[in-house]
């Protein structure tokens, strides 16, 4: 997809999307105009607000057309190939870590994706890769869990029960 | 004047505090770092890091903050000069002299003058900053809701005329900001607004962190990634105390240019679109124009590096400011910073000075001490900055990346708000490409809530008649704002024209 192409559509969803935020208030029933006795009412503001995010897109459409931006004139691809993949690949990841996390918990899914990361993305080596993941976990439980006392989510009860006998285990002989 | 001395003396004494000295510390460190990572700026590691700092009370963590921002203007020098890309937006003027001194195997020269133009440049700005900040806060505690809110449209009106982005995408940019701020339960009326597909989750609104932390963090690094392609080539740099003996008497040199762009650096980092990045590049100018060889500049001369590392130190300090005394954030990292005072139950504006003097002159008292405190770190660790610029982006990257999904995590305790945050971060980064500004979105969201508010108080007051903001009589503060506000909207449409007729007269 050229940049061109990417324009286009970016400010095509745009204008949907702004049209979409006027709907909302528009079936939230919200009241766009002077209430008497009540001041502006409470769709004023995202209405009319949207109303320019819709206007303001539509310009961009225009000069599209007319191709007065620099990104309309640009036919270079809009994610370089070489590169697409490396991105691709760490957002796919991140959002695989962040899915995981209801199933097996934060530590196990981070320590999952940071290993999947160095190792296979990075190419570093076992003993590296290791070291930083026991790291990470370790520094995040201790900055979270501990110093901050945040219950970060431990997923399904039978990674939970784990976790459950390690913060006894801390309660018991650290507090 | 006893007063303010007074004041800043008990400001001084409270950040040598043994827990604010260690903010101070481990806010420079971290701020040196983040600043030398290319492709991370202060912006990126207050958004990243604010989730941390709940873990001590508001005035260290507002320190802690305030020094990160301030480390990061001299980490940026770093990676400017040893790899030629800038460490942080901030640092780019830093590369056009600093990169050609570098090639010389003048990098070490180059870093010490970095550093310590770093220094000049913020103690000259704090030093204004001492002496601005309460006559300001004193105005501005008179003001109503129509000059809050007519100080809010100047502030985006900024964004438009000095931004120097797309002018329809950084309105859209800034009305969407201004739109996600209204998600949630409504101030006044209390009903439900904009709850997008029924999600009671958004009952509770779109945090500012969420936003931030999914544009500066997640899109930033997505960005990073695809600009750099994960790696990075970079020369050695070691500093003794030999060559910084040696380098001390040569800051006569680049004095003069220094203090100029110190001067300028603080004045343009008040502005809300301006901020660092431009303040560099404007000194850099300004050191050119006046430079008796500007023909050197560009080849490795050092006011060439004095001058931009100056001004962004000083814009930092700057931008500060209006945040402190107004409430009206200064640049993208001060509006987080601001975001985290409402989270931490603080008003910013005005009566923070009457209300909170601890929290306002602790945090100007550690800008003095962070500003001694970082150029020491600096110059010291020279050589082991550089040695970290060496950490591949495939080990920082995840690392990023789940801080991020963890400080948000911790911040809303909602998995919702995790994903919210990675959507917008992929969001951000797509549009971002498209070159839509994504600072004044981040700007807008924190001043959503303040700035509805202060429009309807001030529409209730008047019955509905707009012209109260324009009333010469009751709002001339407010009347003035505006007609500043009006004049920024319409320079680039005035500037386009005249481009025109120049080129008309031209052929």
């Amino acid at each position: 997809m050229s940049t061109r192409t990417a324009e286009l559509l970016a400010s095509i969803a745009l204008i949907v999307f702004s049209l979409g935020l006027m709907w909302t208030v528009h079936t939230d029933g919200l009241k766009i105009g002077w209430v008497p006795e009540r001041g502006p009412g409470s769709g004023v503001w995202p209405f009319w607000l949207s109303l320019g995010m819709a206007l303001t897109s539509l310009w961009t459409l225009v000069r599209w057309f007319r191709r007065t931006t620099p990104e309309s004139r640009n036919e270079a691809p809009y994610i370089e190939s070489d590169r697409f993949g490396l991105v691709a690949i760490s957002f796919i990841a991140l959002t695989a870590m962040i899915f995981l996390v209801a199933i097996v918990g934060t530590y196990i899914s981070i320590a999952l994706f940071l290993g999947f990361y160095m190792r296979f993305v990075g190419k570093h080596s076992w003993p590296m890769t290791s070291a930083t993941v026991f790291g990470a976990v370790i520094f995040i439980y201790f900055l979270f869990e501990w110093q901050l006392s945040k219950y970060l989510p431990k997923g399904l009860p039978m990674f939970e029960d784990g976790f459950l006998w390690l913060d006894n285990f801390r309660w018991e002989y650290f507090m | 004047m006893f007063e303010i001395a007074d004041l800043l003396a008990a400001g001084l004494l409270q950040s040598f505090e043994p827990l604010n000295l260690a903010m101070i510390l481990a806010g420079c460190m971290a701020g040196l770092f983040i600043g030398a990572m290319p492709g991370l700026g202060s912006v990126n590691g207050v958004a990243i890091l604010l989730p941390v700092t709940f873990l001590v009370p508001p005035t260290a963590a507002i320190i802690f903050l305030a020094a990160l921002y301030y480390g990061a203007m001299y980490g940026g020098a770093i990676s400017s000069i040893t790899l030629g890309i800038p460490g942080a937006s901030t640092a780019v003027a830093t590369v056009f002299d600093g990169r050609p001194m570098a090639q010389k195997g003048k990098a070490n020269q180059a870093m010490m003058a970095a550093a310590i133009a770093s220094f000049i440049g913020g103690t000259i700005s704090i030093i204004l900053f001492t002496l601005f900040a309460p006559p300001l806060a004193e105005v501005a505690l008179k003001f109503g809701p129509q000059e809050e809110f007519a100080l809010m449209i100047l502030a985006f009106a900024t964004f438009i005329g000095l931004g120097g982005d797309d002018i329809p995408k950084t309105i859209f940019s800034i009305l969407l900001g201004l739109v996600m701020a209204a998600v949630g339960f409504d101030i006044i009326s209390g009903k439900p607004r904009l709850i997008f597909f029924d999600m009671v989750e958004f009952q509770r609104g779109i945090g500012f962190l969420v936003l931030a932390i999914g544009i500066y963090g997640i899109g930033e690094m997505l960005w990073t990634l695809e600009q750099t392609g994960g790696k990075v080539k970079f020369d050695r740099v070691s500093a003794t105390w030999a060559e910084l003996k040696k380098h001390l008497g040569e800051i006569k040199k680049y004095l003069p240019t220094t203090s100029l762009s110190s001067v300028l650096g603080f004045f343009v980092g008040t502005l809300p679109a301006a901020g660092a990045t431009p303040a560099s590049l404007m000194a850099y100018g300004l050191a050119k124009t006046f430079s008796k060889d500007p023909d050197s500049f560009g080849k490795g001369n050092i006011s060439g590096v004095a001058a931009p590392e100056a001004a962004n130190n000083a814009a930092s300090t700057g931008s500060m400011l209006p945040m402190i005394t107004l409430g009206i954030p200064g640049s993208p990292t001060t509006a987080i910073l601001l975001g985290g005072m409402i989270i931490w139950g603080l008003r910013p504006g005005p009566l923070l000075f009457a209300n909170n003097p601890d929290f306002v002159w602790g945090l100007i008292g550690s800008m003095y001490v962070a500003n001694f405190v970082t150029v020491a770190l600096n110059l010291a660790l020279i050589p082991l900055f550089v040695r970290v610029l060496a950490m591949p982006f495939t080990i920082l990257t995840p690392i990023i990346f789940i801080l991020c999904f963890v400080g948000v995590f911790a911040t809303t305790d909602r998995m919702f708000d995790v994903w919210l945050m990675l959507a917008l971060g992929l969001g951000g980064y797509l549009l971002r490409k498209l070159n839509y500004p994504v600072a004044p979105a981040v700007l807008a969201i924190v001043l959503g809530p303040l700035a509805e508010r202060s429009m309807r108080q001030s529409l209730i007051g008047s019955q509905g008649d707009v012209t109260t903001f324009i009333s010469i009589s009751e709002h001339p503060i407010s009347l003035g704002c505006i007609v500043i506000a009006v004049a920024l909207m319409l320079y680039p449409v005035w500037s386009n024209y005249r481009r025109k007729i120049a080129n008309k007269t031209a052929f």
